[in-house]
């Protein structure tokens, strides 16, 4: 296939995943804000929503202070903000747009449909109404995007490539809202099981649609180190980095065009950490120096796919 | 009220009270079917319009504001008797005009014999790169779109000659399924002719103008991209086809060949069925600084290594000074009678037609020979008297530059417009496929004025579109229509039945 066209795929996956990322986090900040805590301040609650997207400093260019409203508009509706869900909608919408013959028609009308049905969110103040609807809606249009191209698309290169974007824009988010949330929590890891990080952990669990598989798996209270091996290890849960390094491993075996040994190479690396791995030794290393490595050398696999597939110049 | 002063031909009624024998069931369902029902069905349709995204953009505006063509649920419908004489008259034509280019870039025989001038090879669009190149099969323009109007049950008239990228097939298309979607009772009543095969007999036309010796050829849209406001046709027709949708960027040339940059390396392509310019194909050769189009192109296509649709080099063949001879064309290279008219035409150069036209001024519309887009025109009926007096100093200086039309009374058709139905003025395009043979599918776009009186039906100046209904003779005329077409890989065997 064109090499443009898979990259406009490639992109138009990591868009949706990150809108429906997006929401999820915005889903969960708005969940802790209705704890009753006098101690945590507005500012508090919804500074790591933009850490998380690494938007902090952009934010401070455009806001005084870390208001819900203004970081819930800056993060879900902002046109300036390349990371909100507005941005990213756009983008996916734009690249489908620019390849809307690699896909089967009911997956661009899927995603056209998408743009089209977000417009009734613009110029609403989602702080006081809406955030909730914007979130599911967000949510369940990404799993529609997912379910309709798994539905209805050949199983060649445009639909592997798809699910690259999807799987290498996942690990990326899990990583960085598992890096966010233990870095805040850690301070008062004694007083885990506690009522506010009870609140705490089980929202990063929901975030990531993992509240119920914890219950199920470890049948215990919420213990630190449990929700990071599910995230980090647990093959079977499908936001986990495994998870998505074993769909990566399996895409880059499909997708095979004699030129690209250094995706594949980096792409097994990371994922025989991630199989051979054990969650005490992360742990002994730190945490976050594990998942900040996990995030650069996802980000190298990235730049190595662009350079392999999809940027491809007259040779 | 609106027609009073002017009497126009109407597609349905022969008056007020006498619906035409073509549309008596359309007319007696329409008589029955409630308002409502018919708002609701064209609210479906611009719904139905926009999910797809069958849309056009308008050039300098924001991403959001694409805009749908206005849609209108009433067909135009034509008998299978005036469809023999329009497809055989635009074949007729269409014939004529890629023999012409041929010529004028070969023998100039049509030049010799003094039925055009030589002053024609100094035309803005005649390409001097495409001297004594041979292009397949003799034909340039691959796909022509050819406007016709009617101002009488049995007069029509071509407009124009469009041989460059003639566009709105798509809507063609659309619109037929638009129409089954949406009055599946009215297609069981009417036995009309299926238009759904044409991106098939367009791929079929475009494999059989790869170079000789190419087996199995790889074709190719080249678009001018997301932007463009005819882009969504072009992914329409490339997924119709199931050929690669390429933009500028995606080939390059390499040892007097064109590739297109796949994730598997470079792929050899063959057939490219370009939807943009000229003068943007090859900054090489023509615009330097197009970022459309591909460096190299050109030298490849004149060696004979890719083959482009159409060829460069037919807007020679489809402007105003060209466009007056087609009809003699016609009997120089075919020797055949012209089928379909031209608009009566006065030429300025001749004094004659110079002194006629200059008497009336008031009557006429005055166009630049060369000019395109409505600059250096005169519409003599709505002008001031200023504005023409002006106009005759300007003719005066340079009378060769123009020719002078009579406005014509261009039919209406009923169409839905605000609180009902209401006639409005159409014209109509079919599209002609050259390729083996010269065809085409039953049907064309009819395009409408949606303005109380306008005679405008472009769509960028706010005019809709119509389904065309081609209704068929006897059903054994719709098996043959469809045989005509084989799948591709059964083109040899066929051809030898």
């Amino acid at each position: 296939m064109l090499s443009r066209t898979a990259n406009h795929l490639y992109w138009l996956a990591r868009y949706i995943e990150r809108a429906e990322n997006m929401a999820r986090i915005l889903e969960v900040t708005a969940n802790m804000a209705m704890v009753p805590n006098a101690a945590v301040s507005e500012a508090a609650l919804w500074q790591p929503a933009l850490e998380i997207s690494g938007n902090a400093d952009a934010y401070k260019t455009h806001f005084h202070e870390f208001k819900a409203s203004s970081v819930i508009f800056f993060l879900a509706l902002d046109e300036k903000n390349p990371s909100s869900i507005y941005s990213a909608l756009f983008s996916a919408r734009e690249n489908a747009r620019a390849v809307r013959v690699a896909m089967t028609s009911e997956t661009w009308e899927n995603i056209n449909t998408l743009w089209l049905e977000f417009q009734q969110f613009q110029g609403k103040n989602l702080a006081e109404e809406g955030l909730r609807e914007l979130c599911d809606w967000v949510k369940a249009r990404s799993h529609l995007f997912r379910g309709v191209s798994a539905g209805t698309m050949l199983r060649d290169d445009a639909f592997e490539f798809l699910r690259l974007g999807t799987f290498i824009e996942r690990a990326d988010n899990t990583a960085r809202l598992l890096d966010v949330k233990y870095h805040l929590l850690l301070p008062q890891e004694e007083e885990v099981g506690g009522g506010v990080d009870y609140y705490e952990w089980s929202a990063v669990l929901r975030s990531v649609s993992a509240f119920q598989a914890y219950q199920k798996l470890f049948n215990d209270t919420i213990l630190p180190w449990r929700v990071a091996e599910l995230l980090v290890l647990r093959r079977d849960m499908p936001r986990s980095l495994h998870a998505c390094f074993a769909e990566i491993v399996s895409i880059l075996e499909n997708l095979t065009n004699g030129h690209h040994k250094e995706c594949k190479r980096i792409a097994g690396e990371i994922n025989a950490s991630l199989l051979f791995g054990r969650i005490d030794h992360i742990f002994q290393n730190g945490l976050h120096e594990f998942l900040t490595d996990f995030i650069e050398r996802n980000h190298q696999l990235g730049l190595e796919i662009q350079n392999s597939f999809l940027n491809i110049h007259a040779a | 009220m609106e027609h009073a002063s002017k009497t126009f031909f109407d597609e349905m009624h022969l008056s007020p009270s006498t619906v035409r024998d073509l549309y008596a069931k359309y007319s007696q369902w329409l008589g029955n079917v409630s308002g409502s029902k018919l708002e609701s069905r064209r609210q479906e349709a611009e719904l139905l319009f926009r999910r797809v995204g069958i849309t056009f953009n308008v050039y300098g505006e924001q991403a959001e504001t694409e805009r749908l063509i206005p849609f209108d649920v009433i067909p135009r419908i034509l008998a299978a008797s005036e469809w023999k004489v329009l497809s055989s008259g635009v074949i007729q034509r269409v014939k004529a005009l890629n023999m012409f280019l041929h010529d004028i870039y070969h023998q100039r025989e049509i030049i010799k014999a003094g039925i055009i001038s030589d002053s024609i090879l100094r035309h803005a669009q005649y390409r001097p790169e495409m001297i004594n190149v041979d292009v397949p099969n003799g034909i340039y323009a691959h796909i022509a779109g050819v406007d016709i109007v009617r101002t009488a049950e049995n007069q029509f008239y071509v407009l124009e000659d469009n041989l460059r990228t003639p566009s709105g097939v798509s809507y063609m298309l659309e619109n037929r399924k638009m129409m089954m979607r949406l009055f599946p009772e009215l297609f069981r009543q009417y036995s009309i002719a299926p238009v759904e095969h044409y991106p098939q007999m367009l791929k079929n036309n475009l494999r059989a103008v790869a170079q000789s010796g190419v087996k199995d050829p790889t074709i190719v849209l080249l678009t001018p991209g997301a932007y463009n406001s005819a882009y969504f046709e072009h992914a329409f027709l490339a997924q119709q086809m199931g050929v690669e949708l390429v933009e500028g960027q995606d080939l390059f040339v390499r040892n007097n060949a064109v590739y297109m940059r796949t994730t598997e390396g470079p792929k050899r392509v063959d057939v490219i069925y370009r939807r943009m310019d000229d003068e943007y194909i090859d900054p090489l050769a023509f615009r330097p600084d197009s970022m459309l189009g591909v460096p190299g192109l050109l030298s490849v296509y004149r060696n004979g290594g890719v083959t482009l649709a159409n060829a460069v080099g037919t807007g020679v063949a489809d402007d105003k000074a060209t466009y007056i001879r087609v009809p003699e064309m016609i009997k120089f290279y075919l020797g055949e009678t012209p089928i379909l008219s031209n608009v009566p035409t006065f030429e300025l150069s001749k004094a004659d037609d110079y002194a006629y036209v200059m008497e009336h001024l008031s009557e006429l519309v005055v166009k630049e020979v060369q000019g395109s887009g409505g600059y250096g025109m005169l519409v003599g009926p709505t002008a001031s008297k200023k504005e023409i007096a002006d106009f005759r100093l300007i003719i005066k200086a340079n009378p060769a530059n123009y020719i002078a039309q009579p406005t014509l009374a261009l039919s209406t058709c009923p169409t839905m417009v605000g609180q009902g139905v209401a006639p409005r003025h159409v014209d109509l395009r079919p599209f002609v496929l050259s390729g083996k043979t010269t065809t085409l599918v039953p049907g064309g776009l009819s395009r409408v004025a949606m303005r109380e009186g306008s005679l405008v039906v472009n769509s960028s100046q706010g005019g809709g579109t119509k389904d065309t209904w081609v209704l068929q003779e006897m059903e054994t005329q719709a098996l043959s229509e469809l045989q005509v077409q084989p799948e591709a890989s059964d083109t040899e065997k066929v051809a030898l039945c």
